[in-house]
């Protein structure tokens, strides 16, 4: 609101007008999954108008690499790209390749890196390539990137943008003319997103369609641009760069694979590709002090430092998997930190099932939430799905310290970390999760400090010293992130740059790109020095990672030749007199390295890098309009339908994301799609969303009574020709109904939505809060309950945002007459007995198998 | 009393002679609403904090007074937010302080209907035992070819992102040396 009182125009896009609609210059309305079909129009009005910020283009990105001629795209193929194996769903990306790279992903194995969400590694730097690439500086050869985006986004019209999205030609043209002619030298313009957008079958193809439109624009590294994410829980950037995830390690390292790195050698090679430019070269010396970090004296050189110790992933061992593994009864245990999965997580009867299956379970929370006492108060007790006498989970509920009961850093959205004090100490038996850690892990060293067993090794090893204070032995935060900032053994200093950072066993780091967030001995993250005290950039409040750089690639804020792109939008310069980068903002790149440098034919890693590529974590230094390598779905965004639909696709035979992960299980039925019959039965679109004044499932907001005060009750949001259509009176009570569960609430008819003509019919949305549950001063259905568990090919994140669904007048059924009521439902569609959309849904699969391969003779 | 104090004790004579014509500051003071303080500046102590909800990352001011918090507001040095909170964060007093909030350890037997006390390292002990049995039950040395795993498949753990970096980083060091690496987050979510 600050930059529309500063002349700024906000255009808001979103299924249902909001608060911020009301705020925005203009409003969108959309089809909930429709995003890339979207921007891609956007992305086709550039191109068409050449509108591209050229000289940004050619320098700065991928357009002028020529791209392998085997490769195929989904106009070609009906909506496959070439290399789509239909036995194992996934592509072989061969034929994606630049021109003369297609041998280095030989060795590939694409089905492992969907089954470990591989692609979530990229998070901070780009896929392997090789930097040496052919490149046609006019644009024009026919399989330059340039071209090849062109002839993909061809059929992206406004007029198929309307039948698609249900976006008007007039509002999608204001949206296209303000974008374009708020970019380029002197303006740029900021996309910024709520990670609801993450959560789609294609979650991470629509941020790469946003990405594709801001490095054609030349919005990205330049202030005032970039893609920025709005996220939605304090440390949820923190909690993937140094991660509790199953694929990844701190600093974005991938989980040793059994099949892929058997020996510590292996390990590394894999990570930092020989041939390729940029940072990531450096990847022993991070693999080498995170060993040491883990496994402290025991760690040397000669063992490999301890890489046996290391557990290995081979498949699939993400939440949803685990989930119906419990279902099964193969998991015993499970340790929730603050996470309320009975609620918040989609498929909501499938997680609470499971956690009745359990042998025991920890709950750490503040407030008693629905995954503790989902054996007194689901759902599925009402329906008598779970009798408390015959539900043999132990439960231990372990009351966790507030955010003020302790200390340590939060990450937020844009990389800062910031340093909280601690007010007081925690009531009673609350203690922090820092606490639970620790001593669990003491108390397990203890029990099984004399074990023999050769599998306790790494337990009786694992560096777990740190100093305790306080009447509760509270370990010491900044000892913790003193380590994972990283320290020399021969000095005892702690690293300034993870460039100190030594693959020989001499330094120990915990996660390599926090390096420097405990600089000099200093918690950097502390830091408050107040923001009308210091530059607009605020450099000294907090510490943002990578080396306390504010935007990312602000090398290309510049021009090729180091100068600001315009006065107005000067960020960093090279001082031609000191031989340095300067700005405002520490350089994303190196101090010292000129814009005239180029490369010697034999130089690697960052020496690799030339003096005009600012894109340094990628393996050949340019932004990415195109991706050759590191996604499963596909080198370029291409509009899907969602898992469910009630509409055909418009553009392809093909409907939805064919490399979608799916779980073909009875818990987890999906509705008919098209082609498939039967699509009346949940004939409607549905998205949820949150309130400003509640926090996701509620664990934070429902226990609290201002907040529940102020949205008491579970509601959702129709359009009155909706209502009409299915006799729902405003403030009634009406029901949402989808395979999976029903929920309830009280109705609002409300013109904030809108009908919208898709193909050649009305398409009804409705919209829901998902933060109920039956626990708190406020309770109500949870509308997760509704969705199917059906995740994105690249990072395994569900479909989340829009499923198909029936709406009814009145109160669901409760008891065990819900079952009846969501069997008839099935019945009526078909899908009584286990049911899920068929994956492919055009003829052009075989011809995209044969796509390169040399043993048919190719395509 | 003089007669001037006794005028100047009456607040209509202050609406009209003094700096405060609408009467809706100084004028319409009494003695004890002049004297009063706000909470933040009689507060025996005050921590520099963040909001504990959405990733915005907004700088908060905690303050305390007799071992409990008393005022949580926005930070004014902070750029981010320039003291504001949203409606969360504003309220996030009240979640600290919240009736709701359960502080001592609670235990549900299995086949149980109701929960019992249980003392906090009574449940930190048993806790460590299952994890111990868990672990060992579905522990794999190696993989059909040979191929080490040295992992177990026997328990898994979820948290909230609203973990400290330095409970994140201390998590996945222990599951990873207890080779479970079955450890998800929001994050996934």
């Amino acid at each position: 609101m600050v930059a529309k009182e500063r002349g700024a125009k906000i255009i808001h896009v979103d299924p249902r007008f909001t608060r911020t609609s009301a705020l925005a210059n203009t409003y969108v309305p959309i089809r909930a999954g429709t995003d890339i079909a979207f921007l891609g129009g956007i992305v086709r009005y550039i191109l068409e108008n050449e509108l591209d910020f050229r000289e940004y283009v050619l320098a700065y990105t991928n357009a002028a690499s020529i791209v392998s001629e085997d490769f195929r795209d989904t106009e070609d193929l009906d909506g496959l790209f070439s290399g789509y194996d239909p036995e194992t769903g996934v592509y072989d990306p061969t034929t994606w390749q630049y021109e003369g790279q297609e041998a280095a992903v030989q060795d590939r194995d694409p089905v492992m890196e969907r089954e470990t969400a591989m692609p979530l590694q990229h998070e901070s730097h780009g896929p392997g390539v090789s930097g040496r690439v052919r490149r046609d500086e006019t644009l024009q050869h026919p399989r330059c990137v340039y071209q090849i985006l062109k002839r993909h986004y061809d059929r992206y019209t406004p007029e198929m943008v309307e039948r698609i999205c249900g976006i008007p030609p007039e509002k999608f043209a204001d949206v296209a003319r303000a974008w374009t002619e708020n970019s380029g030298r002197e303006r740029t313009t900021a996309l910024a997103y709520a990670v609801g957008w993450t959560q789609h079958a294609t979650g991470a193809q629509n941020i790469r369609t946003g990405a594709i439109i801001q490095l054609l624009l030349g919005n990205v590294g330049r202030p005032g641009g970039g893609i920025m994410a709005f996220r939605g829980h304090a440390s949820i950037q923190g909690s993937t760069d140094i991660p509790t995830l199953f694929n990844l390690l701190p600093g974005y390292l991938p989980m040793p694979n059994a099949k892929l790195h058997e020996t510590y050698d292996d390990w590394v090679t894999s990570i930092c590709h020989p041939e390729q430019k940029g940072f990531w070269y450096h990847a022993p010396a991070y693999c080498a002090s995170l060993m040491k970090a883990y496994w402290g004296d025991a760690a040397t050189p000669e063992n490999d430092f301890c890489y046996e110790y290391m557990p290995r992933i081979n498949g699939d061992h993400g939440i949803y998997k685990q989930v119906l593994d419990m279902i099964d009864g193969k998991i015993k245990g499970y340790l929730l930190f603050g996470q309320n999965p009975a609620v918040g997580s989609i498929n909501g009867r499938a997680q609470r099932l499971g956690m009745a299956n359990l042998d025991w379970l920890v709950v750490r929370d503040l407030f008693m939430i629905e995954s503790a006492t989902f054996w007194q108060n689901s759902q599925e007790v009402e329906t008598g799905e779970i009798v408390p006498e015959e539900c043999r989970t132990e439960v231990f509920f372990l009351p966790a310290a507030s955010h003020v009961e302790k200390e340590g850093t939060f990450t937020q959205t844009q990389r800062l970390l910031q340093w909280r004090e601690k007010a007081l100490d925690p009531p009673n038996d609350a203690r922090s999760d820092l606490w639970f850690i620790y001593h669990l892990g003491r108390i397990i060293k203890e029990k099984l400090a004399g074990s023999t067993l050769r599998r306790d090794r790494p337990i009786r090893d694992v560096a777990w010293d740190y100093p305790l204070h306080g009447e509760y032995a509270e370990p010491s935060a900044e000892a913790v992130l003193r380590e994972i900032n990283g320290y020399s053994l021969e000095t005892g200093q702690t690293l300034r740059t993870f460039g100190q950072y030594r693959d020989d066993g001499t330094t120990v780091g915990g996660c390599w790109i926090y390096c420097g967030v405990f600089a000099d001995g200093v918690n950097q993250a502390a830091r408050r020095r107040p923001g009308k005290e210091q530059t607009w950039v605020a450099p000294e409040w907090g510490w943002a990672w990578p080396g306390n750089r504010r935007v990312l690639y602000n090398r290309a804020s510049a021009d090729p030749e180091g100068r600001p792109w315009s006065e107005r939008k000067a960020y960093l310069w090279w001082n031609e007199e000191t031989g340095c980068w300067d700005g405002y903002d520490e350089p994303d790149f190196e101090r010292t390295k000129p814009p005239t440098y180029r490369p010697g034919p034999e130089a690697e890693g960052t020496e690799a890098l030339a003096g005009d590529d600012p894109f340094i974590m990628q393996g050949d230094g340019k932004g990415w309009l195109y991706a050759p390598s590191g996604l499963i779905d596909g080198p370029m965004p291409t509009h899907y339908e969602p898992p469910e639909s009630p509409v055909r696709n418009q553009l392809y035979g093909q409907q939805a994301n064919p490399a979608r992960k799916v779980y073909d299980r009875p818990e987890n039925t999906t509705h008919p799609s098209p082609p498939e019959p039967n699509v009346e039965v949940y004939p409607y679109v549905f998205t949820v969303a949150r309130l400003t004044e509640h926090h996701t499932a509620g664990g934070m907001s429902r226990f609290v009574e201002h907040l529940a005060e102020l949205q008491p009750e579970m509601f959702f949001e129709v359009s009155p020709e909706l209502a009409a259509e299915r006799g729902l009176t405003h403030l009634g009570w009406g029901h949402v109904i989808t395979a999976r569960g029903c929920v309830e609430g009280k109705v609002l008819v409300t013109d904030r939505l809108t009908p919208l003509r898709i193909a050649d019919r009305i398409v009804h949305q409705v919209w829901m809060p998902y933060h109920w549950g039956p626990s708190g001063w406020s309770t109500g259905d949870s509308t997760n309950d509704l969705f199917t568990m059906v995740l994105d090919p690249n990072v395994l994140i569900q479909e989340g945002k829009a499923g198909t669904c029936d709406v009814q007048a009145g109160r669901r059924p409760h008891g065990p007459d819900l079952l009846e009521y969501l069997r008839e439902y099935r019945r009526r569609a078909g899908i009584e007995e286990f049911h899920h959309t068929p994956i492919i849904t055009t003829d052009a699969a075989e011809a995209s198998h044969r796509c390169g391969r040399t043993d048919d003779g190719g395509a | 009393m003089g007669v001037r104090t006794w005028l100047e004790s009456w607040p209509v004579y202050r609406q009209l002679t003094g700096s405060d014509p609408l009467g809706r500051g100084k004028a319409a003071m009494s003695r004890r609403s002049a004297e009063l303080q706000p909470r933040t500046e009689t507060a025996d102590s005050m921590a520099r904090s963040v909001c504990p909800y959405c990733a915005v990352g907004c700088a908060q001011r905690v303050y305390v007074s007799d071992g409990r918090v008393t005022q949580i507001e926005g930070d004014p040095d902070s750029p981010i937010n320039r003291g504001r909170l949203c409606p969360k964060g504003a309220a996030s007093k009240n979640l600290v302080n919240s009736k709701f909030r359960q502080t001592t350890v609670r235990y549900r037997r299995p086949y149980s209907t109701e929960w019992e006390d249980l003392d906090l390292d009574t449940a930190m002990d048993m806790i460590a035992d299952r994890v111990i049995a868990a672990r060992a039950a579905r522990w794999e040395d190696a993989d059909s070819e040979g191929r080490p795993l040295n992992r177990t498949l026997g328990f898994s753990g979820l948290g909230g992102a609203t973990l400290d970096n330095e409970e994140n980083y201390l998590i996945k060091k222990l599951f990873t040396a207890m080779g479970a690496i079955q450890i998800e987050n929001q994050a996934r979510i």
